[in-house]
């Protein structure tokens, strides 16, 4: 269908709308990926280093719903 | 009421929930990608290009499920907000919650693509269309939701003032959907219902399907792993968070069990 790769980039001339389109998307979903990533890590070491602090000392045994 | 005789209350206790987010989102995020995949090679090497638009129509593998995410994630939210306000559980208020930044990113994108799909086809980004003004209202629901949730210390009431308005503003949800029907304007109509067939090429429609696949397991992998980031934070004083980033080793369990170690006193004896 395409005539090489330069053909498929230039999308028919419409290149601007397609990449615009197709890059932001990619480049948000990949933002929203690494900071749900990035908080995931800092809640956990966050709790793990609480946890070492305080040692075993038992604590309640969660809220239910 | 016992989580025996309804078992989808099992997942609203916390501990349990983030157990189902840990088996379920790596297969959520797996076959997304798959989806994505098989939905971009049809969408750019198998769909031939449009006998009127050319190639820029392929913005629309990407337009459209995020315009259907940007409503489904609302009518989601609302219902969320709905099973906080009335039956106070906790879970449906992470859930709400968790669901607003990718519902609002997707809307985002619905508008970012449409205008850029607009530009070559209509001849502008932006006009005040029913459709396109209907949508950029979703768009300020969901930031005023987050922006809600943000400002309001209390985290009770804060949450119950963003259920309200969660639920207030699934109104505008069938206002977008059938706006191309009640205003004739600029924006095209309905080419997928459930009703009838297409109104395109049966690989245009298999791309758009495969992508709009990949999207939902996309938002649902990112949504409930923001919520069980979130359960983590909340529960952070709750023993099986600690159980679960720190497993008990058997002699701390022991020692946990019997603090004044009589058990093994008795064995010495």
């Amino acid at each position: 269908m395409w005539d090489g790769i330069g053909d498929f980039l230039a999308m028919g001339g419409h290149w601007p709308y397609v990449w615009g389109s197709y890059g932001l998307f990619a480049l948000l979903l990949a933002a929203e990926l690494l900071l749900q990533r990035h908080r995931h890590r800092r809640t956990r070491t966050v709790l793990n280093r609480r946890f070492r602090r305080t040692g075993s000392t038992r604590t309640h045994q969660g809220t239910g719903t | 009421m016992s989580s025996r005789r309804i078992p989808w209350l099992t997942f609203a206790a916390p501990r349990n929930f983030h157990l189902l987010v840990q088996v379920l989102v790596p297969w959520l995020a797996g076959v997304a990608v798959l989806l994505a995949i098989a939905g971009l090679y049809t969408g750019f090497f198998v769909a031939p290009p449009d006998y009127q638009q050319g190639n820029s129509y392929r913005i629309m593998f990407i337009h459209v499920p995020a315009a259907w995410m940007g409503m489904f994630l609302y009518l989601l939210m609302a219902m969320y907000a709905v099973i906080h306000l009335v039956w106070r559980i906790r879970l449906a208020d992470v859930m709400a919650r968790s669901l607003a930044p990718t519902g609002a990113l997707m809307t985002f994108m619905a508008l970012w693509t449409g205008a850029l799909w607009g530009a070559p086809t209509w001849g502008t980004y932006w006009v005040w269309d029913a459709r396109l003004t209907s949508t950029l209202i979703l768009l300020f629901l969901y930031l005023g939701y987050m922006a809600l949730r943000a400002t309001v210390d209390d985290r009770e009431s804060g949450g119950r003032a963003a259920s309200l308005l969660a639920l207030v503003g699934a109104i505008n949800v069938p206002i977008i959907y059938f706006s191309v029907e009640w205003w004739h304007t600029l924006h095209q109509g309905m080419s997928v219902t459930l009703t009838s067939a297409p109104t395109m090429a049966p690989s245009m429609f298999a791309a758009l399907l495969l992508m709009t696949g990949a999207c939902w397991l996309y938002c649902a992998a990112i949504t409930l792993r923001r919520a069980q980031v979130q359960v983590l934070e909340d529960e952070a004083d709750a023993q099986w968070v600690r159980d679960l980033l720190q497993p008990p080793t058997a002699e701390s369990a022991r020692t946990a069990e019997d603090p004044a170690g009589t058990i093994r006193e008795e064995g010495h004896s």
